[in-house]
């Protein structure tokens, strides 16, 4: 099968759509290119190509494949240690009799968050980053190679933990789900606000703290909706299992409405 | 992987630049990727200049990206050429009085009317604009 990046298929030769560079810039959105003003003796050529069109192209491929297999793909973003990794132990060990799921772990370094998901025995694919600070929808688009998507309900991405970078790039998702738990600063969202206004969900996680914390719920809630007015908020713990009750009927309701 | 062997050699100077500076790492590489491919479809052998929009509610600051550029560039075609930065100011319109205003990233609500419906309308360009060659 070719794929829509361009890479050999895995075990398959590779059956070029690397197009020959003549016709390459033809063959995609530049036809300005020959407008080039001459100057002395220099020349400049029109460009005007979004640096993230690649990736936005990638991600629109990955969306059809999902919306194909009538897939819920769910990207996790959060800070280092919000509990992502938890919220989904805590999510699959309580709901995988019930949805089929598969996750794929975005890391720097280890595999230590996939091998905790593999240990509830649900599908996981590790895609380690190296330097890089978040997924991008190539990654992911290979990521899923690995999995049965035709019998998956919900796919969940673990990103990178960073509350910056992530935001600016699609991987196809139905929608980014933003985590910050309580023993951060409650002014996360207006710090950064990108973020915030890019995911459509906010969990605010480890409220079982609360009583030891002085952290104002309220005004997080309220500074999340100034940078985003319409955002979903769910308040849980997934190691005391308050609240989880509620994201998962969101998340059941999210696997409906795919099925329609 | 030479990219990535670049990348991880870079990466402790980029850190100096700022939380974000590896992300812009990954920018000034796409902007490498698209200024050599449209000039290699010139017949170029050598870039002189490239022009790029990057807009300031994008999330990716400039300064790292200039940072960056010298090392993702040698090596390739555009070894040796300077990289312009046009910033695009942020600017939005409120969806309920219809006013506009100059946004920055913290920017929130509507100066005139508080309204937090803000349409954005520029700043977020990341754009290679224009090439020079010889
Ligand atoms: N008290 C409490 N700790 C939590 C909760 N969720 C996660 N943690 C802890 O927070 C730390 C980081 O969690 P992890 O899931 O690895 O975060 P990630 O980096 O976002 O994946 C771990 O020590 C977890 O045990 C919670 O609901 N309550
Ligand atoms: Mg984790
Ligand atoms: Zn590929
Ligand atoms: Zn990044
Ligand atoms: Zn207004």
């Amino acid at each position: 099968m070719c794929t829509d990046c361009g890479c050999p298929p895995p075990e398959q030769h590779h059956h070029g759509h690397q197009h020959d560079p003549k016709h390459g810039s033809r063959h995609h959105d530049h036809d300005h290119l020959d407008r080039g003003n001459v100057g002395a003796d220099t020349r400049t050529v029109r460009i005007e190509e979004d640096l993230l069109a690649k990736n936005n192209r990638l991600a629109a491929a990955n969306r059809e494949l999902f919306r194909r297999h009538q897939l819920l793909v769910l990207n996790l973003v959060s800070s280092p240690g919000s509990g992502k990794t938890s919220i989904l132990e805590r999510t699959l060990a309580d709901l995988k009799e019930d949805l089929a799921f598969a996750v794929l772990e975005g890391d720097q370094q280890t595999a230590h968050d996939a091998e905790r998901i593999a240990a509830t025995g649900v599908p996981v694919q590790q895609i380690n980053t190296g330097a890089g600070c978040h997924l991008d929808a190539h990654m992911v688009g290979h990521g899923v190679e690995h999995f049965d998507l035709a019998h998956t309900a919900v796919l969940f991405i673990e990103n990178v933990g960073n509350l910056v970078c992530p935001a600016a790039f699609d991987l196809g998702e139905e929608c980014k789900v933003a985590v910050l738990s309580v023993t951060e600063g409650e002014d996360k969202p207006v710090k950064y606000p990108q973020m915030f206004r890019a995911a459509e969900v906010l969990l605010i996680n480890k409220i079982d703290l609360l009583p030891h914390l002085r952290f104002d719920l309220e005004k997080c809630k309220a500074y999340a909706r100034q940078v985003h007015p319409g955002i979903r908020i769910f308040e849980l713990s997934c190691h005391s299992g308050a609240g989880m009750a509620a994201w998962y009927d969101w998340l059941r309701e999210g696997v409906q409405k795919k099925k329609i | 992987m030479t990219f990535l062997r670049r990348l991880i050699s870079l990466a402790a100077g980029a850190r100096s630049v700022g939380v974000s500076g590896m992300h812009e790492l990954g920018i000034t590489q796409s902007i490498i990727d698209i200024a050599g491919r449209n000039a290699a479809a010139q017949g170029a052998t050598r870039v002189l200049s490239v022009t790029v929009e990057i807009g300031l509610l994008s999330g990716i600051v400039p300064d790292a990206v200039e940072f960056c550029y010298d090392a993702c560039a040698a090596g390739t075609l555009l070894a040796g050429s300077r990289l312009i930065v046009r910033a695009i100011p942020g600017r939005g319109r409120c969806g309920d009085c219809g006013g506009e205003c100059p946004l920055d990233p913290y920017t929130f609500a509507c100066p005139a009317c508080g309204a937090l419906t803000l349409e954005r309308l520029a700043g977020e360009e990341l754009r290679v604009i224009e090439l020079e060659i010889p």
